[in-house]
């Protein structure tokens, strides 16, 4: 009973970071640079969502903020492209990363601004319920977890792979100049990138609120989420949200059978282990081409 | 030669591209100094020339890739110069750019697919799949085959049917011969011209193989150091003593160096 109450807070968790890592990994395979502010994308989702629903600012319905905050953090992540990123065309690599890390920053100090920095509540119908399968309890808010984290990923696959507009994200990812000459405008696909990266850390940062309280500084999880789209080869979609729950799998169960202090370490020593024996990470994309 | 042009320019009632005086920079590199062509309705014209000529740099700034420092780029008699490349697509110009340049990962079918992406009336890209379909029955095939495991000579029959997806009226061919077998070379221009002959798509084409590229094409220029030194019918062409010695390889001595570096190329 015990190993499966461990086993589904794990893959709670781990669906958020699966979700944060798929932002990651959009962005890089849009753009090739890597959006450090991730984890705080997340964070400024799920406080807009709290700002809506909880009683002391505006007290919306909750399924009513929901669907807003997705529509804000998807809006955001498009106009942070078309204004700042988009600039950077033609700078390194290493400017962006430093840009993206500096706006985590700016967003944490002005999510402390609005909603204070102390730890607060999201008021949602799910927190603090169980349901019950056959004599098997669960935390609603777990189970709400996974299953909006299987819906994204089904509907996220049928975007991908049956849109005209996923197919060409798609393909403006794999070869940018093609995508140019079939005339895919590939700038706007790219805000639409980011875009979506918005709109689905949105949805993470909202199911993480749904599991426990919230502070400015959650984005940090950001760095576990990284590590998770490392593990599952940086640049795959499935291997982020597969990494992502290896992760929210290792932590709980570390932290079980093993004294405080390593268990914390263990999804870096994994991360560690994955780098060195399985360098491309689990789920494998490796780009082929025959010349 | 002179007079050639002249004469082509009293009929510019057929002509779909005509380019003045176009400049285009790589940085600080001048690529192109001053190109001034024409591609008539329903022909193949080819631009010949070495690499680093500036032949691909040309192409990318009709397709609206690069943007041209000077000069234009009248289509259909409207200046399209610095145009975005979607916009130039919609207006039914499509690049078919060197070396393939598939989407590795998606399959042939998604590929086509995004060759069309400009269009939205789906029967009629449905109809056009099968078009290609039916002039490279291999991609029919494949279809379902990521293209980036496609061997040399399909992944350059997918990148010009998937120009063709575009339904394009002016279709700009970057060596479509780069790194393929004599015998697939040779299909693939029996290909291009019955596509042109049969689909009525003007072609531009760019080439280092001239042989091939004059058997097929109606008008030819030969292009060095970004500027168009020579132009005329591509039979007429492919007499000229010049284009016989530096590209048909064809040499009255036996010692190919010495041949070379003796005779001067009288364009220069």
């Amino acid at each position: 009973m015990d190993v499966l109450q461990l086993f589904v807070s794990g893959l709670a968790n781990g669906c958020v970071y699966g979700l944060v890592a798929l932002g990651f990994v959009l962005i890089y395979k849009a753009t090739e640079a890597v959006n450090f502010a991730q984890g705080d994308f997340m964070m400024l989702g799920a406080f807009i969502c709290l700002g809506l629903t909880n009683a002391e600012f505006l007290g919306l319905p909750f399924w009513v903020s929901v669907p807003i905050a997705v529509v804000v953090m998807g809006a955001f992540g498009y106009a942070i492209d078309m204004t700042i990123i988009r600039r950077m065309f033609g700078q390194s690599q290493i400017a962006v990363v430093i840009l993206t890390i500096a706006l985590g920053f700016v967003l944490r100090f002005l999510a402390g601004v609005i909603w204070g920095h102390e730890p607060v509540a999201l008021q949602s119908p799910i927190a603090g319920r169980d349901v019950s399968f056959g004599g098997l309890v669960l935390g609603l808010d777990e189970v709400f977890v996974v299953v909006t984290t299987v819906v994204l990923t089904v509907a996220l696959y049928f975007y991908f792979n049956r849109t005209r507009l996923g197919v060409a994200m798609q393909a403006a990812s794999q070869n940018q100049l093609a995508a140019y000459y079939m005339g895919i405008p590939v700038r706007r696909v790219n805000s639409l990138v980011w875009a979506l990266a918005g709109a689905v850390a949105a949805v993470a940062g909202i199911l993480f609120a749904s599991k426990g309280s919230i502070d400015p500084s959650i984005g940090l999880l950001g760095i576990k989420a990284f590590a998770a789209a490392v593990i599952g080869g940086f640049g795959s979609l499935p291997g982020a949200l597969v990494g992502g729950i290896i992760v929210g799998l290792i932590e709980p169960f570390a932290s079980y059978y093993i004294a405080a202090g390593y268990s914390q370490v263990m999804p870096y020593l994994l991360l560690f282990l994955i780098l060195v024996f399985r360098p491309h990470g689990i789920v494998a994309q490796v780009h082929r081409k025959k010349v | 030669m002179l007079m050639e042009t002249e004469r082509r320019e009293d009929a510019a009632a057929e002509t779909v591209l005509a380019v003045k005086n176009l400049e285009s920079y790589y940085g600080p590199i001048m690529a192109i100094r001053g190109v001034s062509l024409e591609v008539r309705q329903g022909q193949i014209a080819t631009v010949l020339g070495a690499n680093g000529a500036g032949k691909t740099t040309l192409l990318k700034t009709i397709s609206g890739v690069m943007d041209p420092e000077k000069g234009e780029i009248f289509y259909q008699g409207r200046n399209i110069a610095g145009f975005e490349p979607d916009r130039v697509v919609r207006m039914g110009i499509v690049h078919v750019p060197e070396g393939r340049e598939v989407f590795p990962l998606l399959t042939v079918e998604e590929n086509l697919r995004m060759g069309a992406f400009v269009r939205s009336d789906t029967a009629e890209v449905k109809r056009d799949q099968e078009m290609v379909f039916s002039y490279f029955p291999i991609l029919a095939e494949r279809r379902r085959q990521a293209a980036g495991t496609l061997s040399g000579g399909q992944q350059q029959m997918l990148a010009i049917g998937r120009g063709l997806m575009a339904r394009p009226r002016l279709m700009l061919l970057d060596e479509p011969s780069l790194g393929l077998s004599p015998i697939l070379v040779k299909e693939i221009f029996s290909i291009i011209r019955r596509l042109n002959r049969e689909q009525g798509v003007t072609m531009m084409l760019v080439e280092q193989n001239a042989k091939v590229a004059l058997e097929v094409s109606d008008y030819g220029y030969v292009m060095e150091l970004g500027r168009i030194v020579m132009a005329g019918e591509a039979k007429k062409l492919m007499q000229s003593k010049d284009i016989q010695e530096f590209y048909l390889g064809v040499q009255e001595e036996t010692q190919r160096g010495q041949k070379r570096w003796k005779q001067k190329k009288t364009w220069r």
